[in-house]
C-alpha cells in the first residue's frame, strides 16, 4: 500500500464563484461521511492530467461541522504549472477523483482570547472554515480581508452575513490597504494572529507583528509555495537506483512518484517538512522554494524539499 | 525566553530563565517575595524609557523580607502592591485586560507564585512561550489532588496531604500548565494504614 493513502470521492458540484474562482464539492464515493477536520485543514487533490499525475494542496473552506461534503475554492492561475487550469477546465460534476485525508498545518489556537484573521485574495478559504468554527464557539474574532475589488472578493456576502461588523474589507483597486502596525497595535493581550494570502502580505504582517514584539507562539501563517515551471533536469535516486527526468511543468516530487517511488509528503507546498530529502551529491544550483528549511540549511546544500524546489546544473543525487 | 534551570528536570517541568529587558510597546512586571531581586536587576539593565511604559505588581509574599519600599522607589509608571501572590491576581487580571499585544510580560517569584502568574496569563490567552520568567525563593509546589481536584499551595514534603480531601498524596514530577500545578496522586490507596514517612523535598 502507498504510504500516502487517500479517499475516493465524486465531484458532487462545481460552482463558478466569480470570473477567476471555481468551487468544487466532493462527496465520498461509498456514500459515507468524510473524515472530521478542523478549520485551517487542507486536502491534497490528485489530478490525472493526461500523462501527468499532479497532486496539489487546497484548504478546506466548508464547515468543519458538516462532513457530508468537502468544498475547496480554486483560483485559476494562468501562469502556474497547470493544476488550477486542469481543475477549471477538466473537472466536472460526477467525476471520480482521489483526495488525501485532511491535515491541518494552520490550526486555530483555541486558548486565545481573541482571533485576528488576515486574508488576501484566495487566501480567504481556510478562514471560511475557521470563522464557522469560531462562530459556533462564540469566540472573539475579527477578519480583515484584502482583495482587488468587490467583484473579485469571493464570499463577501456570506462573510457579511456571518460576521457583520467583524468583517473589514480592503479593495486595492480603490487604494484601500491594511495598516498592519495600526491594526496590530490595538489588539488586546491574548490575541492570536493568523494570516493567509500572497507572500508580500504574509511578510508585511509577520514583520509588523515581530517588530511590535508579538510572541512567535501567537503568530500563525499559511502559504503553500508552488513548484515553479522551469528547465527540465535529471535526478539520480541513490536508494532506488533510478534516474528520473523532471519535466518543465513537473515538480521533483511528481517525477519521483511517476517513476514508481513512494515518497513521503503532507502539504506539497513547502510548509510541513514531510518530504525533506537528503542531497548526496550535486554539481549545480539547488533552487529552494520552500518555507521549511532555514536559510543556513539551504546554503549548506545537504537537504531539499522536492515538493516545490528545483535544480539547475549537471548532476543531482538524492537519497531516495 | 525560558532557559535552562539548575533543578532536577523532567519533561513537563517548567523552566525558568533570567529576566532581561526587550524592546516592546509596554512592559508588565509581576513579582513575588524575593523576586524583587530580579526586578532590580531588570530595571538596572533597562534603558531610561523602560519605566515610562511599565507596570509593576509586587506581592510581598510569605517570606520575612518586605521589598515594597525598594520596589516603589524604582519608579515604575504604575505600581501596585499586594500581600500575597494570590491577592495580586485581580490586579494582574486587570492589567492583562487593559494591555495590548506587544506588551512584554516578566514574571518572578517562588514556584507557587510563578505557577499562579503563568496560569493567569494563559487564561488571558497569552502563551507561556512568550513570557519571561525568573525563579527566586522557595521551590515549594502548587499541587492539584487528582482525586478531589483541590489545589494545595506551598507543598514542601513528599508525600503531602491534600488540604481539601485529606488523602495522602505522592507529589508527582508531572506539571500541568493548564492548571498551573503539579499532580498529586494517593500514595496508599490499597492500605490507608500504610503511611510512609514524610520528607522535606521541595
Ligand atoms: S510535502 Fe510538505 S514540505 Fe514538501
Amino acid at each position: 500500500m502507498s504510504i500516502n493513502a487517500g479517499i475516493d470521492v465524486i465531484v458532487s458540484d462545481v460552482v463558478e464563484v466569480n470570473s477567476l474562482i471555481k468551487r468544487f464539492h466532493f462527496k465520498r464515493a461509498d456514500g459515507q461521511q468524510l473524515p472530521a477536520f478542523s478549520g485551517g485543514a487542507h486536502v491534497v487533490i490528485e489530478m490525472e492530467d493526461g500523462e501527468q499525475r499532479r497532486r496539489t494542496p487546497y484548504s478546506l473552506m466548508s464547515s468543519p461541522f458538516d462532513t457530508t461534503d468537502y468544498q475547496v475554492s480554486i483560483r485559476r492561475d494562468d501562469e502556474g504549472r497547470g493544476g488550477s487550469l486542469y481543475m477549471h477546465r477538466e473537472v466536472t460534476t460526477g467525476m471520480a477523483m482521489k483526495i488525501s485525508y485532511p491535515a491541518n498545518l494552520f490550526p486555530l489556537d483555541l486558548r486565545a482570547r481573541r482571533h485576528l484573521l488576515i486574508a488576501g485574495g484566495i487566501g480567504i478559504t481556510p478562514f471560511l472554515a475557521q470563522t464557522d468554527q469560531l462562530n459556533r464557539l462564540s469566540a472573539d474574532l475579527e477578519l480583515h480581508y484584502g482583495v482587488r475589488s468587490p467583484e473579485l472578493g469571493a464570499y463577501l456576502p456570506e462573510l457579511n452575513a456571518s460576521l457583520g461588523h467583524r468583517l473589514h474589507t480592503y479593495y486595492s483597486d480603490e487604494k484601500q490597504f491594511i495598516d498592519y502596525d495600526e491594526l496590530l497595535t490595538r489588539q488586546p493581550v491574548g490575541t492570536h494572529l493568523y494570516v493567509c494570502g500572497p507572500s508580500p502580505m504574509i511578510d508585511a504582517t509577520l514583520n509588523s507583528a515581530r517588530s511590535l514584539g508579538w510572541p512567535e507562539a501567537h503568530i500563525h501563517f499559511e502559504h503553500f509555495a508552488k513548484s515553479p515551471p522551469g528547465e527540465p533536469f535529471v535526478i539520480e535516486l541513490a536508494n532506488s537506483g533510478l534516474s528520473v527526468e523532471v519535466g518543465r511543468e513537473q515538480s521533483m516530487l511528481e517525477a519521483i512518484e511517476a517513476a514508481g517511488v513512494d515518497a513521503p509528503y503532507l502539504c506539497r507546498g513547502g510548509a510541513c517538512g514531510q518530504c525533506e530529502t537528503k542531497v548526496l551529491e550535486y554539481d549545480g544550483e539547488l533552487l529552494h522554494e520552500d518555507h521549511w528549511l532555514e536559510d543556513d540549511e539551504k546554503a549548506r546544500g545537504q537537504k531539499i524539499m522536492p515538493c516545490v524546489s528545483r535544480f539547475r546544473g549537471k548532476r543531482l543525487v538524492l537519497e531516495r | 525566553m525560558m532557559s535552562t534551570t539548575q533543578y532536577a528536570s523532567f519533561k513537563s517541568r517548567p523552566l525558568y530563565g533570567t529576566l532581561s529587558p526587550v524592546s516592546a510597546t509596554a512592559h508588565l512586571v509581576v513579582a513575588e517575595g524575593e523576586g524583587s531581586e530580579a526586578v532590580k536587576t531588570l530595571v538596572a539593565s533597562a534603558s531610561a524609557e523602560f519605566l515610562d511604559n511599565a507596570t509593576l505588581i509586587y506581592a510581598k509574599g510569605s517570606g520575612p523580607e518586605d521589598a515594597t519600599d525598594a520596589m516603589q522607589a524604582l519608579g515604575f509608571k504604575r505600581f501596585h502592591t499586594s500581600a500575597t501572590a494570590t491577592a495580586s491576581l485581580p490586579r494582574l487580571n486587570a492589567a492583562l485586560d487593559r494591555l495590548r499585544m506587544g506588551t512584554q510580560i516578566y514574571l518572578t517569584g517562588n514556584e507557587s507564585a510563578l505557577s499562579l502568574f503563568v496560569k493567569a496569563c494563559a487564561d488571558a490567552g497569552q502563551d507561556y512561550q512568550g513570557l519571561q520568567t525568573e525563579h527566586h525563593g522557595s521551590l515549594a509546589r502548587r499541587m492539584q489532588c487528582v482525586h478531589c481536584k483541590g489545589i494545595t499551595e506551598n507543598v514542601t514534603t513528599q508525600p503531602a496531604e491534600c488540604a481539601h480531601c485529606g488523602l495522602l498524596l505522592l507529589v508527582r514530577d508531572h506539571y500541568s500548565r493548564r492548571i498551573g500545578a503539579f499532580q498529586g496522586v494517593n500514595i496508599n490507596a490499597e492500605d490507608p494504614a500504610d503511611v510512609p514517612a514524610k520528607e522535606e523535598m521541595f
